[in-house]
């Protein structure tokens, strides 16, 4: 059972994701920031995490941070979804132990690809 | 696939219209002096979202417009660019452009693109260093080998850590190119010491296609800090192993200083649905009627023997008590705090009063406060013409202010409370008050009745008469009529009163008085003949069996009867709708006192029924309007039962008292 959690305040971003994916076959489950996130991962052990950076309560790369330090998702795939002019971001992301990016925009084609390019 | 994305267009709207609401109030609340991160926070992370869902959802023209503004903000919040008054100004600005560009991509109509392209070269002006670009590598874009490449990976240990995975990346790499691998197993310990957590592979690929190094390495883009990654073109005929230089990518490394952490902001987002008001508006329909039959039901258990029927009156009363509780509740759910209403005003004070040279600001308390939405739509007008009048005449400039010894910033307080069954709605101004004698002399030529000793009251209540009005040279907001008759009419559909304070040189104070909800109302039941009335409880202030003496009669104007020194017109009800076989003789019957407009009638009914609460039903939609009746009620007896306009009938009754 794939199954992906979506993060993001935006809930027509939040909702375009969680179709596509679902359309794709995908279990997924949508929160709308880092700390409904953080809870909702300690209730069921997510494959992937696709969390937008700009969030009220905790921000994507606070939500990352702490689930690194949770033991079921020390190594699951955390994506950022970030904008391109956010370089630093990215870096940030890294440091706190982001697998990788996704820059925004994008079309359900190249959240598919890479998607499916982390999970197995 | 815009069809794909098209369902979500309407929530992308909502959310992005409530994000525009959001930054307007941050920045007209902004206090440099007092300023908070958090408030910058969320006014960039809303221009962010609807840059990031216009751009995701193809609304260019949004989307490129919010990339200026998001990118000013972000100077902003970073502590680059100081948010002094000309720059909240020029943002707010942007935001009401954001709002045309949005209402324009919604309903496929045009915005005025120069007055966009101009406050686009402000915002970009406005950035005191050119946006930086986003910091890349030095583009390798062009290079490329001439006969594939050779690739060095060779993972840091602890790469799974950040969720990596080499073998996927092979795998990527392996459909973008033919390739073969040798792996080099140089770092792996011996079994014993092996930590499964930790990454030891490193592998030599010979990639066979002439990909681009950018191709090859956007790749690897997540991991380059994590591994060691060269890369060596191949070219077509073979060169000395070790002579190339791998190219590595030279990438800046940023470091923030900005931390991320975020105070707990005041994130209400309870758990919520939308729902059309067309279903809430069935559902109170239905509940009305229940209402109605439960009635009947309890007047017909009134019959009923206690004592045989214990179990069905108890059943009964159980009903009464839930249908209430229902009816509360539907109501409630139309319920809407009336800070939607006062969110419009801080806007238009700071801009009204930037407009007319004054310093003014705005206090607002009670906004939570519930009203019935349709109270809510229908007050906003009203509420909006006292505001601005306060601005435009009631205050002063502050060079008036302070000769006159005040401050040189004036205060508009605007509040709403509950009052028994009401809500009282006022707006009050700390100016020079109303003019008594100005008053007085427009009065006079306009030709109506005043006598110089009358009550302040009577006064200002004359300004509420139709063209008294002075002449408005700003344009209304909301375009449509002015002038305070209109502001009194509204509040009287609404069930409402107005009344008016004012103090020389200390200002005025305008209450407005609503009923809770338009749907119910308590009413006290009279008789008048055969037939029931219901008279709205708010308006009586008393009823009374007078004495003969109390009675007298005036030549041309009917009989008037003294209440506590005060001569008042008597009007027998029965007169008024032309019912035969109803009392005349005011010291048989009842006189209810009522008032409307600061002008009293005693009204000559029968009898007094009784109190209760009647859901009103539309007398229009379901007949036609009928003169001095604002609606009708179904008793428990199932008859009709008329709901008297009190403001009418009282108007008329003065008209007629005229004539």
């Amino acid at each position: 059972m794939n199954t992906i959690l979506t993060v993001d305040d935006s809930a027509s971003m939040r909702q375009m994701v969680a179709y596509t994916l679902r359309e794709a076959g995908f279990d997924v489950a949508e929160a709308c920031d880092g700390q409904e996130a953080l809870e909702l991962a300690q209730t069921q052990p997510f494959k992937l995490v696709l969390a937008d950076v700009n969030m009220p309560r905790m921000d994507g790369i606070s939500l990352i941070r702490a689930l690194r330090g949770l033991p079921s998702y020390k190594f699951t795939p955390l994506l950022m979804l970030t904008t391109e002019s956010a370089a630093d971001r990215k870096m940030e992301g890294k440091a706190a132990g982001a697998t990788g990016w996704i820059v925004k925009p994008f079309d359900p084609q190249q959240l598919l690809a890479t998607v499916n390019r982390v999970l197995a | 696939m815009s069809n794909d994305l098209a369902r979500f267009h309407a929530a992308f709207f909502d959310e992005s219209f409530e994000g525009v609401e959001i930054m307007e109030q941050a920045l007209v609340a902004f206090d440099a002096t007092s300023a908070d991160p958090e408030t910058i926070n969320a006014v960039f992370r809303a221009a962010h979202s609807i840059k990031g869902g216009a751009a995701t959802f193809g609304f260019s023209a949004v989307a490129g417009f919010t990339h200026h503004l998001e990118s000013l903000l972000d100077a902003a919040r970073s502590g680059t660019k100081a948010l002094d008054p000309p720059t909240v100004d020029l943002l707010l600005h942007a935001v009401d452009a954001v709002r045309n560009l949005l209402d324009a991509a919604r309903d496929g109509s045009d915005c005025d693109v120069t007055v966009i392209a101009t406050l686009q070269s402000q915002l970009q002006a406005a950035l005191s260093s050119p946006v930086t670009a986003s910091v890349t590598a030095i583009d390798p874009a062009q290079i490329r080998g001439g006969g594939g490449w050779r690739l060095l990976f060779q993972p840091h240990a602890d790469l799974f850590r950040s969720g990596n995975e080499p073998l996927h990346i092979l795998r990527e790499l392996a459909a973008l190119t033919p390739l073969s691998l040798t792996v080099d197993l140089a770092a792996l310990p011996a079994l014993d010491d092996l930590d499964s957590e930790s990454s030891y592979l490193g592998w030599t690929l010979t990639l066979g296609n002439d990909c681009s190094e950018a191709e090859l390495r956007s790749l690897f883009a997540w991991v380059e800090d994590e591994c060691r990654l060269e890369l060596t073109p191949l070219s077509a005929t073979p060169t000395e192993i070790g002579a190339d230089a791998p190219v590595t990518q030279a990438s800046e490394k940023a470091t923030t200083g900005d931390t991320v952490e975020h105070v707990a902001s005041a994130h209400t987002d309870s758990a919520s649905i939308r729902v059309r008001t067309d279903k809430i508006d069935a559902l109170m329909n239905l509940v009305g009627e229940l209402v109605i039959t439960q009635a009947m039901l309890s007047q017909l258990g009134s019959h009923l023997d206690p004592v045989r029927d214990e179990k069905l009156l108890n059943g009964l009363g159980q009903l009464d008590r839930q249908t209430r509780l229902l009816q509360e509740a539907v109501m409630s759910t139309r319920m809407l705090p009336v800070a939607h209403v006062f969110s419009r005003f801080p806007r238009l004070v700071r801009d009204l009063a930037s407009k007319l040279g004054k310093q003014v600001r705005l206090v607002t308390s009670g906004d939570d406060t519930e009203l019935d939405k349709s109270v809510i739509e229908k007050i906003t007008d009203p509420l909006t013409h006292l505001v601005r009048n306060s601005l435009d005449h009631g205050l002063e400039t502050p060079a008036e202010r302070s000769t006159a010894g005040k401050a040189e910033g004036g205060t508009i307080r605007l509040s709403a409370a509950h009052q028994g069954g009401h809500i009282l709605i006022t707006v009050a101004d700390d100016g020079h008050g109303l003019d008594r004698e100005r008053i007085l002399n427009k009065a006079r030529q306009n030709g109506m009745q005043v006598a110089d000793g009358m009550p302040d009251s009577e006064v200002w209540a004359l300004i509420f008469a139709p063209g008294f009005s002075t002449a408005e040279a700003v344009t209304d907001l909301s375009g449509r009529g002015v002038g305070m008759d209109v502001v009194r009419r509204n509040v009287q559909a609404l069930g409402g009163q107005i009344e008016i304070r004012s103090e020389a040189g200390r200002g005025t104070r305008v209450t407005i008085r609503l009923p809770l909800t338009l749907a119910i109302l308590d009413g006290m039941l009279v008789r008048v003949g055969e037939d029931i009335f219901i008279l709205p409880l708010n308006a009586i202030i008393e009823s009374l069996q007078p004495q003969p003496e109390q009675i007298r009669s005036v030549v041309h104007q009917g009989r008037i009867v003294r209440v506590r020194g005060e001569h008042v017109p008597l009007v027998p009800l029965h007169r008024q709708f032309g019912i035969a076989g109803a009392i005349d003789d005011p010291s048989r019957g009842i006189l209810v006192l009522i008032e409307a407009d600061t002008r009293k009638v005693a009204l000559l009914v029968d009898e007094l029924v009784g109190q209760q609460q009647v859901v009103i039903k539309s007398l229009e939609t379901n007949y036609r309007r009928v003169r001095c009746i604002s609606g009708a009620t179904i008793l428990g007896d199932g008859r009709v039962s008329l709901i008297l306009d009190v403001g009418e009938l009282v108007r008329s009754i003065n008209q007629a008292a005229a004539a």
